[in-house]
């Protein structure tokens, strides 16, 4: 099955001091799919894709794009392998000393791949496929709504036609209306390109939206992994604890003082 | 015996983290400086820092060293006219002003300037995530944030610098001229009578390590930071009173360095 997918995370581990967030992590997703990795705060979600995405030096394990392992290939084909990976930032993380249409055009001028005049008109195609109209392209980032920032990140994310997609907290911050569309647009731009993407998120109507397969970490192991849509079904007493939010079960929240 | 070692454990730790510290910032200068030769070349954000660093420094600048050059003019003249060597004025404005005072006062109005916008703006990308997403977006942070503002600094502050000694003479001359009397082509005929062309350079060339260190301490500082707007404050700090601190040690070597001899 490793071999036929997209991305294999095998035995992974990451400790910061004493603290170990991931402890032996194993991950399949297959090439096309939806993955959703659901799990409380600080267990680790987001320092999983970052290792994946190598902003986070992992200490040991292998990850597999396309069956090359990231972690022992060269630096140029690591960046190669990765270059293939588009991001949303939980915050959008849009460069605030750019403007919007230079954002979104940001990884095609950075390649000179394009002319800036193109990048211009290039991007304002990006944000109509996000909804949003190509005036937008001229304000700052730190004119528009929580929800606007998402959309353009989102517009940078896909601009460089990314074969894989990762999502880190799309929905947090954002009023039930836009979370949901914002999870529209994240399906739409996933299946136009055909990218394989995963999602980390607490929200559960948003894991469902988004997912096709869902994956529990819970101390710094995959515990679960399942269709998204039983996600609120399962058996599982970490995943139903979580996914229905009751405080007694053997998720227990660790108390500092 | 632990009460007699202990301060002596807490020197050793200091110096080790100190040490630490200097073999960190010289590894990131280091990889900065790799990106020179090799493309993608940032012409546009190298043109921005320049901007950034030299021009919006002009005003601070200027002023300082028009106000430094009169009061040098001022404070040589209560100095030197006890021993009636009023004329000594203008020689003493100009080496002072083009030899340490244009490069360090710059330096220092730079690095509280630019030095501090650089770290602030930096440290707020690091902890924004803008930094982790310049990477996925096949961008190297080090070639697009720093290279071009290391090279900024340096082409910068210089170009500041010849701006100031101009700027600190003609205040020193303004003093003499319209305060104490002096006749305007007597003092500028001495003002250029011993100046060298080797105290202009060597001033210049001072200007070019501060600009290289306060967009150094900057960009160091700020790529470093963490844990929020708290983080991005000490930063901002740091950058400011570690470029002050070496703008005056280096300013000492460098001066034992051209003159000594």
């Amino acid at each position: 099955m490793s071999t036929a997918a997209k991305i294999s995370v095998r035995g992974l581990n990451k400790a910061f001091g004493d603290k170990k967030v991931l402890d032996g992590i194993d991950l399949d997703v297959m090439p096309g799919t939806a993955m959703v990795v659901i799990g409380g705060s600080g267990t680790g979600k987001s320092v999983l894709i970052k290792c994946i995405l190598g902003l986070i030096e992992a200490d040991s394990g292998s990850i597999l794009i396309d069956g090359e392992d990231v972690l022992k290939a060269t630096p140029a084909r690591a960046r190669a392998l990765r270059s293939q990976i588009g991001m949303l930032f939980q915050n959008g993380a849009l460069f605030d000393s750019l403007p919007v249409w230079e954002n979104v055009a940001f990884g095609l001028l950075a390649q000179n791949k394009i002319s800036r005049r193109d990048a211009r008109a290039k991007a304002g195609e990006f944000l109509a496929q996000v909804g949003l109209a190509a005036s937008v392209g001229e304000l700052s980032p730190a004119e528009l709504s929580g929800g606007m920032q998402k959309r353009v990140a989102l517009a940078r994310a896909i601009a460089g036609a990314p074969q894989i997609m990762f999502f880190d907290e799309p929905t947090t911050g954002l009023d039930p209306i836009m979370g949901a569309v914002i999870d529209g647009l994240i399906v739409d731009c996933v299946k136009r390109l055909g990218s394989t993407s995963i999602a980390i998120t607490h929200d559960m109507a948003s894991a469902q939206r988004i997912g096709d397969v869902a994956a529990m970490l819970y101390e710094g192991r995959i515990v679960w992994t399942g269709p998204a849509a039983s996600l609120l079904d399962s058996d599982n007493e970490v995943v139903s604890q979580f996914t229905h939010g009751r405080r007694e079960g053997p998720i227990q929240m660790a108390l500092r003082r | 015996m632990n009460a007699v070692l202990s301060p002596v454990a807490a020197l050793g730790r200091a110096v080790q983290n100190v040490l630490g510290l200097i073999g960190e910032v010289f590894i990131f200068a280091l990889s900065a400086l790799s990106h020179l030769l090799r493309p993608p070349f940032y012409w546009r954000r190298i043109g921005r820092s320049v901007m950034e660093i030299g021009y919006f420094s002009l005003p601070v600048v200027a002023l300082t060293t028009l106000f430094t050059g009169m009061v040098l003019a001022l404070q040589a003249y209560t100095g030197f006219s006890r021993f009636n060597a009023q004329s000594a004025i203008a020689s003493i404005v100009v080496l002072s002003v083009t030899r340490e005072l244009g490069p360090v006062l710059a330096g220092l109005m730079v690095a509280g300037r630019a030095g501090a916008a650089i770290a602030a703006e930096m440290g707020t990308m690091r902890v924004t995530d803008q930094i982790d997403a310049l990477s996925t977006l096949s961008t190297n942070p080090m070639k697009y944030l720093v290279t071009p503002r290391l090279i900024a600094g340096v082409i910068a502050l210089p170009l500041l610098v010849a701006v100031g000694d101009i700027l600190g003479v003609m205040g020193g001359y303004l003093v003499a001229t319209l305060k104490l009397g002096f006749n305007g082509t007597d003092y500028l005929h001495n003002t250029f009578q011993y100046l060298r062309t080797d105290d202009v350079v060597s001033g210049l060339i001072k200007a070019s390590v501060f600009g290289f260190i306060i967009a150094l301490m900057g960009c160091y500082h700020g790529f470093k930071s963490k844990g929020g707007a708290q983080g991005v404050g000490a930063a901002t700090t740091s950058a400011v009173v570690s470029a002050s601190v070496l703008i005056l040690g280096l300013d000492y070597l460098l001066t034992q360095v051209f003159f000594s001899s």
